[in-house]
């Protein structure tokens, strides 16, 4: 299956609670009225200059092996090596919410609305990731057609430049899924252009081959630890898509 | 003054348009611009600053703020530059090469101008030579470098070195940040400073501006 899927933006929402947090206000903290008009318009905005497109293509564990390895500087053991060995089903995958949206992000720095353009660059960030929800759901539904899941099926993604997997793995998975179709570029830094964009590999499985402690070398760096959370969710889920 | 004081609040509760009508009244006042810059539009963002600080507020409520603040520089600007007063200091900052993610360095220099010291904003993907030719020919305190890819961290030595190689280390500080920068990191590479956050960079680029050759760690 290699499959480009594009999102309508109406069912893209970004998570209100998870913006604010991203402008440093915390769960439970009301914000002001300022905050709450800036935020309204940010979610404006955002619907009207994202345009959503993603690409999905299955990839056997052995290929999936060579794209992991990429270009051998990944850390010595990561969770991701434990748990793609042990899946159902792997996908690579790479969705992007367009250009505009970063190009409006710096007009309003440019023109001085920096509480603005803030608030859109954080709201366009969740954004993407709830696009990317959106396409695992949809890949999900394509294994629940094949009859491929059952009740103890779950399924999370990784990306290059988390969690050991070095960013330099955005290479071989470039070469592999080719994105540019959809409008993903490569750049030297590994790093993707249009700039919200998302990319990885989507893992079928068991609910427990997901789970893995927080306690890898390069964990102690690691400034969020959104793990927990992601595997937390595994087990409260009941449609097991994280 | 009170008006210095007015202008002050107004930059606190992020009326633009106030500021920017108090600023000019202060000139009419004969008030001298550098006076309205330290005791009104600094005073007002340094209250701001320690608000954030203390999570009394959140970066909404700074960069409003800041946009107020602007509007009363906006105003200076002018005869700054036409009597060449001085500003606090001078800071070249810039996402490395590589690194087209801007956000965190455009909040520092957003909050830099805020502390009145002159910014120099050369954008995103910005080579070594770039950043060392730069606050040389500008005469910089400081060059803030930030990077939020584990893959072009490594410029960031490369201007440390650079800097070395052209003599300019104990003139031209170093000051580093991004979500995969550390402490340990900024010492592995003998920048001068790191900062954790926008708000922690702003205060090293100050300390460093001052002359304070301490290393102030922050995690």
């Amino acid at each position: 299956m290699r499959e480009i899927v594009e999102i309508s933006i109406d069912d893209v929402k970004p998570d209100r609670d998870e913006v604010l947090r991203m402008q440093g206000i915390s769960p439970g903290t009301p914000p002001s009225r300022g905050v709450e008009k800036l935020l309204r318009e940010a979610l404006e905005s955002f619907a009207e200059s994202s345009n959503p497109i993603a690409i999905i293509s299955e990839i056997s564990i052995p290929e999936f092996e060579v794209v992991y390895r990429g270009e051998g500087l990944n850390e010595e053991s990561t969770p991701l090596e434990a748990i793609f060995r042990r899946a159902d089903v792997l996908a690579l995958f790479a969705l992007t919410v367009g250009s505009d949206v970063s190009r409006r992000i710096d007009e309003l720095f440019k023109s001085n609305e920096f509480a603005s353009g803030s608030m859109l660059d954080s709201v366009a960030s969740d954004g993407t990731e709830r696009a990317a929800d959106l396409l695992q759901r949809h890949f999900f539904n394509v294994l629940v057609t094949r009859g491929e899941t059952d009740s103890s099926t779950a399924i999370m993604r990784y990306s290059p430049g988390y969690c050991g997997w070095h960013m330099s793995g955005q290479k071989r998975l470039f070469e592999s899924l080719r994105p540019e179709e959809i409008g993903i570029e490569l750049l030297d830094s590994f790093l993707m252009k249009p700039l919200k964009s998302i990319s990885g590999v989507m893992v079928a499985g068991e609910k427990r081959i997901h789970d893995f402690r927080d306690s890898y070398p390069f964990c102690a760096q690691c400034r969020t630890h959104s793990c927990r959370d992601r595997i937390r969710r595994l087990y409260q889920a009941e449609d097991a898509l994280i | 003054m009170a008006i210095l004081r007015e202008i002050s609040e107004f930059i606190q509760q992020g009326d633009y348009v106030k500021v920017s009508v108090l600023t000019e009244k202060a000139l009419e006042y004969r008030i001298s611009p550098k006076e309205i810059l330290d005791k009104a539009l600094i005073a007002g963002m340094d209250v701001i600053g320690e608000k954030y600080r203390n999570h009394e507020i959140f970066l909404p409520d700074v960069l409003l703020a800041a946009k107020a603040m602007y509007a009363g520089m906006d105003v200076l600007k002018p005869l700054f530059l036409r009597e060449e007063i001085p500003l606090a200091g001078k800071a070249v900052i810039g996402s490395v090469l590589g690194d087209l993610h801007d956000i965190g360095k455009n909040l520092v220099g957003i909050m830099l101008r805020g502390a009145g010291i002159e910014v120099i904003d050369l954008g995103t993907n910005v080579p070594p030579e770039k950043f060392v030719g730069t606050a040389e020919k500008e005469n910089a305190n400081v060059i803030g470098m930030s990077a939020l890819l584990t893959t072009t961290m490594p410029v960031m030595r490369k201007v440390v070195e650079l800097l070395k190689e052209r003599r300019l280390s104990g003139r031209v500080k170093t000051v580093i940040g991004g979500a995969p920068v550390s402490e340990q990191f900024a010492l592995e590479i003998g920048a001068d400073a790191y900062g954790y956050d926008s708000s922690a960079g702003v205060e090293q680029v100050k300390r460093l501006i001052k002359g304070d050759e301490g290393r102030n760690e922050r995690k």
